[in-house]
């Protein structure tokens, strides 16, 4: 699970008006900081778990003052423009405890999970930088492991690792290692994500079941006397998005990897920034009968647990079929299946349905999700 | 997982709710308490009250033990952690609940060692793990938590684990039943009876609202099947103009309710004289204490505990809506100043919380024009 906040920069097909200040030789201009409204006295986990206390963290202290225009809708990778070629641009920092787990471990899930914020922004990683933040006492062996994992990680999934940085911490500060991966990559022809983009009547595609890497995260810690034969999601959904696109990129409206906060989140955020209301079907979300066992035992809502290896998809009614068919072809992608639609209301929120005729509000995640009492 | 899927079958809930709208006199208004916040919760969870007729009004109950919980205990309960240097440990429920100088999140922020446990024995190891530090339990529940508390704090005795303490905030469910219908604001048809409380207790202890306030009680369970079928068994009984107590949750409620936990907890506790509930103010013989044999471990009597009173923003209406007098949307603050990121009242934090699980499920469904069929 990453607990250090993605900074997500404004991304659009208008190059122009998104880039980085200072790229192309224009100083970015702060005349923003009266919009800075993040107002928390102190930062707490919350801020780090991907929910609506980290979206208040970036929306009103990091993109205020930060990115050059804040009212474009936060995607998983920037667009950034050089002398008029276009790359992706993407970080995120890794801090799971433990370092490793079933299915997989730190230095796969870092190569793996800035691959997949760049896939589902549209682009193939093309070039990864890597900066390791070490624990004074850390073992060379279990470094050695993260180093090999992360090279394994990054020839399966094609990117090369051209550099980075190295910095030690004090005894007790780092929690062993914490890894941060920068990526760039190069945008795939004729996919374009914009959340705007996005329509009454599109379908929401989901890659596989939900839930494998939170859940398997949290028994892993050992703190709950639960076990489950279960195993992170963790991999690298290029593939997956490749085949996708092939076969029904001018379809593709919108695509998110639903990490922390879960598919409830991303679609929340997705339905904030096209204004619409998002309809799943609760029977169609696949979800393994050991992830729902514990989400049931813990009163959690499996729609909030983090995933590493799945990604949602926005796609016309008329390239559903196609996008579908496509992935449930490929290897890793039989479970794919369509689990909802846009529809007009209830705007800017996200509603499930069941069989029998009752529905729920699914709200972004609120903190860390919670075990209940009773 | 067949167990639950058997509670949620959409055939059997159709049926259910076929029956129900059978059964219900379309004349009459039905008022009926789900006591427990297990029940609110899988209410708005499974969206019941959309396959429910008009007329049947479910009212939240006040079964849910982070909302009645006053907030001068939980300032209490972190002024020792934090001045003492002592562990605060609690149930995950408790840890956005907000004091007056804040939630314990807000305090782990600042320092305080404040840990997540999953059950009062989890507690008991941090106290074995660190022989250097005092562990704080801050116990929280109804008689559904209590029986494990109790035989925590035997475990500690018989191990002679000394840094180990109990902050006791158990509480037990019928004085709160009773001060809910002797309010005069508050007119009931029937009860939704309280589930997981009564594996412990039984529903014996409910009989009295039958008999001398000849309101029907169903215990119940909490999954769609179980909590349709409980209304299917009340409105038999108004039909019939009778009211008994019936259990519909036989496959985990003994009658009688567990001997053992009972025995455990007459061990452990005794009745407070008075409690303060948030909401609804003191309630005679509604609480339990450590006994004097337990002093040791009870973090009471161990600690200079400040005895906070805190009253609750006035605009905040938890009380009203924790009797079932107001609808969580009806309070002045709801979603507004109070939503479950920024909780005022405790009833917007637990998920078992009447505020929160109307903010998290329903709200924004009001809103809705279009009517809502399976998709996909």
């Amino acid at each position: 699970m990453r607990s250090v906040l993605q900074l997500r920069t404004p991304q659009s097909g208008n190059g122009d008006q998104h880039q980085f200040g200072g790229l192309n030789g224009k100083p970015a201009v702060k005349t923003v900081a009266a919009s800075v409204r993040f107002r928390d006295p102190q930062i707490e986990m919350a801020h780090g778990a991907g929910g609506k206390a980290s979206r208040r963290l970036i929306e009103g202290l990091f993109a205020p003052l930060l990115f050059n225009n804040t009212a474009a809708p936060l995607g998983d990778a920037a667009r950034v423009e050089i002398d008029g070629s276009a790359v992706a641009m993407t970080t995120d920092s890794f801090v799971v405890k433990p370092l490793k787990f079933p299915g997989g471990s730190i230095g796969e899930l870092a190569v793996n999970g800035t691959m997949n914020d760049l896939a589902v922004s549209g682009a193939r990683g093309q070039a990864m930088l890597v900066t390791f933040v070490l624990e004074e006492g850390l073992p060379t062996s279990v470094l050695s492991d993260e180093v090999h994992a992360m090279a394994a990680a990054a020839e399966r999934a094609g990117v090369t690792i051209v550099g980075g940085d190295t910095k030690v911490v004090e005894r007790g500060k780092a929690d062993g290692m914490y890894i941060t991966t920068t990526g760039i990559g190069k945008f795939m022809a004729h996919v374009v994500i914009d959340p705007q983009s996005v329509r009454p009547g599109d379908k929401i595609i989901l890659s596989g079941p939900i839930g494998d890497h939170g859940i398997t995260i949290l028994l892993a810690r050992g703190e709950l006397d639960l076990e489950a034969d279960l195993s992170s999601d963790t991999r690298c959904v290029l593939p997956l998005i490749e085949t996708m696109a092939e076969e029904a990129a001018p379809g593709i409206r919108w695509m998110r990897d639903p990490t922390r906060g879960g598919v409830a989140t991303s679609l929340n955020e997705l339905a904030r920034d096209c204004g619409l209301g998002i309809v799943l079907s609760e029977e169609d979300i696949p979800m393994r009968n050991e992830v729902r066992g514990a989400c049931e035992l813990l009163g959690l809502d499996a729609l909030h647990v983090a995933n590493e290896g799945q990604f949602l998809a926005v796609v016309a009614p008329e390239y559903t079929d196609a996008a579908v068919n496509a992935l449930s072809q490929t290897a890793g992608g039989e479970d794919a299946c369509v689990i909802g639609e846009v529809r007009n209301e209830p705007s800017c929120a996200v509603l499930v349905t069941t069989r029998y005729g009752g529905s729920r509000i699914v709200d972004m995640l609120v903190g860390d999700p919670l075990p209940r009492i009773c | 997982m067949r167990y639950v899927d058997e509670f949620r079958d959409p055939e059997l809930i159709i049926k259910a709710s076929e029956e129900i709208y059978r059964l219900a006199d379309p004349d009459r208004h039905y008022r009926i308490m789900e006591v427990c916040g297990g029940h609110t919760h899988a209410i708005y969870r499974f969206g019941l009250k959309d396959i429910l007729p008009s007329n049947i009004e479910l009212i939240h109950g006040p079964g849910c033990p982070v909302c009645v919980l006053p907030m001068g205990r939980i300032d209490d309960g972190l002024t020792v952690a934090t001045n003492f240097d002592v562990i605060f440990a609690a149930f995950g429920d408790m840890m956005r609940v907000p004091g007056t100088q804040g939630s314990p999140f807000e305090h782990k922020a600042r320092g305080t060692d404040v840990r997540i446990v999953y059950s009062p024995a989890d507690a008991l190891q941090i106290a074995r793990k660190n022989p250097e530090k005092h562990v704080m339990f801050f116990a929280i529940g109804f008689e559904t938590t209590a029986p494990s508390t109790a035989l925590t704090l035997m475990r500690a005795k018989s191990e002679g684990i000394t840094n180990f303490s109990v902050f006791c905030n158990h509480v037990t469910i019928v004085p709160a039943i009773r001060a809910i219908l002797d309010s005069p604001d508050m007119r009931l048809d029937a009860f939704i009876g309280p589930g997981h409380v009564s594996t412990v207790i039984g529903c014996r202890p409910y009989e009295w609202i039958a008999r001398s306030e000849g309101k029907p009680v169903v215990t119940s369970g909490f999954e769609p099947l179980d909590l349709l079928q409980s209304l299917v068994m009340l409105l038999r009984q108004l039909r019939a103009g009778e009211a008994r107590v019936e259990n519909q949750y036989k496959r985990v409620v003994p009658w009688e309710g567990n001997r053992a936990a009972l025995k455990a907890m007459a061990e452990i506790f005794q009745l407070r004289p008075y409690f303060e509930w948030r909401g609804l103010g003191f309630i005679s013989q509604s609480a339990l204490r450590i006994r004097d044999e337990y002093a040791e471990w009870d973090a009471e009597q161990r600690f200079p505990i400040p005895g906070t009173r805190v009253t609750d923003p006035k605009a905040a209406q938890c009380g009203e809506v924790l009797k079932g007098v107001l609808k969580p949307a009806q309070c002045k603050l709801f979603g507004k100043e109070c939503t479950p990121e920024h909780p005022i009242g405790a009833l917007m934090v637990s998920t078992e919380g009447s505020c929160a699980a109307y903010y998290n499920y329903e709200h924004r469904k009001a809103a809705m024009v279009t009517s809502i069929s399976s998709v996909a």
